[in-house]
């Protein structure tokens, strides 16, 4: 008896690609889905190019050979290579600082989330599975923290030391685990009151099994969706730093120095600081519209479970 | 015969100062060994708190909270051997397990944070007899919560409790997110192990049939007070207090076939 409704199936299955027009829910669903897909791709691609594009395009910041200077995308440069996306005002090629920024951002982004990660889930899963006097204190540390302007705090971090990569990263960090310890107290004051936990209690398992165990697991999702939007966050802030000059030292290739390099040549030589300017926007945005998706999708399994 | 669990002139607050609310108001309750007390009363009358108070989640306000002549203090300071003791199966079977744990890794947190209930031999064999000591069978180790159904979960619930050997169990409305058939089963199941394993239990529930089926002594509470306290016949058939009545009266409308109360105020004609 089930065959004939299987062929059917099977058969509407096969044409349904084709067509088109109202009424077509199903033949529109994989279009959408593959668009859905894209932040994603998009984000892939930023983090293969910071993988392995150093490796395919060369770029040494301290050559600067000064007559190829502000030639303009697809020229022919002087030692015969063709400057696809042209050359800064000493004769650097952008693709090259572009695709060797990507792997700064990248490194920046991913360190600073992955330090603000750790001290911000430690911190508010303390806070929020202990309660008591620990919690008053330990939140109203993370509310005090919310309050400065955290650019301002990675400003003077940053301004009061040595350029380095290592500084930058703490800078962004000193305000970046908030957003990380707030997110999991709420977490971990919710799951605190769940059976299971009450269960483990009784049983008499020690406080940092419980959390490791009965409380951490259950504050993934809702942590890697924070992790996107943070990483987002980062490399705009470290590119900010960067263009003001007080980021990363001169000899690090980054976004934010190019873009202020090509802050003189705006209205000759356009393609210096628009075409960073550029890849960095559509990381943020990339890394910005996933990290949505992420946080409906946990959401969304919140619901259901 | 000297009583196992001593519950002294219990006091719990909720709150502080104008909100506060007294949930718990001098409640004294024993359990001899291999008894079992029922706990009956509305939702909001205080027999979660009592419950939860024994089992050392939270901490009275005044009174004491004494097993076997020692006094029994919040969970994380009592001596292993009295964490071990008392032990408490609750009321929602799915969420008293851990979503992400099989049911072994849950047997198995209990041996590891009591190494001295775990078993010598083969760990395996002794989870599989564990487990169909509880009525499951072996297969069920390695499913999670979210797999087995409401009574196997209760079960498994039941099975984490006696895996660290307790004297004591507190079972706080531990059939009621069940269905009627599942329930009677859990109920038998309890008594089974009560009787073989000498276990003393409080039972908690707002239901005076499932009590009646299973409490050897009943104590009515009510209002953060107990009302009344008696044998379970006793207070079943010929309840002292006005607020008991209304509960049986409230349970008879409900449930018309209740077979212990016809004889005294419905004999159907056959």
């Amino acid at each position: 008896m089930t065959a004939p409704p299987t062929g059917h199936e099977a058969a509407a299955a096969a044409v349904s690609p084709a067509v088109t027009g109202p009424g077509t829910s199903t033949a529109r669903r994989p279009g959408r889905r593959a668009a859905t897909l894209i932040p994603c791709a998009v984000v892939a691609l930023y983090v293969l190019v910071a993988l392995i594009g150093p490796l395919l395009v060369p770029y040494d910041p301290v050559h600067t050979p000064l007559e190829d200077r502000l030639l303009s995308p697809g020229s022919t440069t002087a030692d015969g290579s063709t400057a696809w996306l042209g050359t800064d005002g000493l004769g650097r090629d952008v693709l090259g600082q572009i695709v060797h920024g990507a792997r700064t951002s990248v490194l920046i982004g991913a360190a600073t989330v992955g330090l603000s990660c750790l001290v911000g889930v430690t911190l508010g899963a303390i806070a929020g599975y202990a309660r008591g006097w620990v919690d008053a204190v330990l939140a109203r540390v993370f509310d005090v923290l919310l309050a400065f302007p955290a650019i301002l705090l990675a400003i003077v971090i940053a301004g009061a030391f040595d350029r380095s990569l290592l500084l930058v990263v703490v800078a962004l960090s000193a305000t970046g685990w908030i957003a990380f310890a707030r997110v999991t107290r709420g977490v971990a004051l919710s799951l605190r009151e769940r059976p299971w936990v009450d269960a483990a209690r009784v049983m008499g398992v020690p406080g940092r099994e419980i959390l490791r165990r009965h409380v951490l697991p259950f504050t993934v999702g809702p942590v890697v969706a924070m992790a996107t939007l943070e990483f987002a966050l980062v490399v705009l802030a470290e590119a900010g730093l960067s263009f003001l000059g007080i980021g990363l030292p001169a000899d690090t290739p980054s976004w934010g120095q190019t873009i202020a390099s090509g802050k003189e040549y705006l209205e000759t030589a356009w393609w210096i600081s628009t075409l960073p300017g550029v890849a960095l926007s559509l990381l943020i945005i990339s890394v910005g519209i996933l990290g949505d998706q992420l946080t409906a999708r946990h959401r969304h399994g919140r619901r259901s479970a | 015969m000297t009583a196992l669990l001593d519950v002294r002139d219990l006091r719990v607050t909720y709150g502080r100062r104008r909100g506060a609310f007294r949930a718990v108001d001098g409640v004294s309750l024993t359990v001899a060994p291999e008894e079992t007390l029922g706990l009956v009363g509305e939702s909001g009358s205080g027999k979660t708190t009592v419950a939860r108070c024994v089992a050392g989640l939270i901490r009275p306000d005044g009174g004491g909270v004494h097993f076997d002549g020692q006094p029994l203090g919040p969970v994380g300071r009592r001596p292993a051997a009295l964490q071990r003791a008392v032990q408490m199966v609750f009321q929602d079977p799915r969420s008293s397990l851990n979503p992400r744990m099989t049911v072994a890794a849950v047997i198995g947190e209990a041996w590891r944070t009591h190494p001295s209930a775990a078993p010598g031999g083969d760990r395996a064999e002794a989870l599989h007899r564990l487990l169909a000591d509880v009525g499951l069978d072996a297969s069920t180790a390695s499913r999670r919560a979210g797999d087995l159904s409401g009574g196997q979960c209760q079960r498994v619930s039941i099975a984490r409790a006696l895996a660290v050997s307790p004297r004591l169990l507190v079972c706080d409305e531990a059939v009621s997110a069940l269905d009627v058939s599942v329930q009677a089963q859990i109920l038998r199941l309890l008594d089974d192990l009560r009787r073989e394993r000498k276990l003393a239990l409080l039972f908690i529930s707002h239901d005076l049939g499932v009590v009646h089926q299973i409490a050897d002594r009943v104590a009515v509470m009510r209002r953060g007070e107990v009302v009344e306290e008696g044998p379970a016949g006793d207070v079943m058939s010929a309840p002292r207090h006005e607020y008991t009545r209304a509960l049986l009266d409230a349970a008879l409308d409900l449930d018309d076939g209740t077979p212990e109360q016809t004889g005294t105020t419905r004999d159907f004609p056959a």
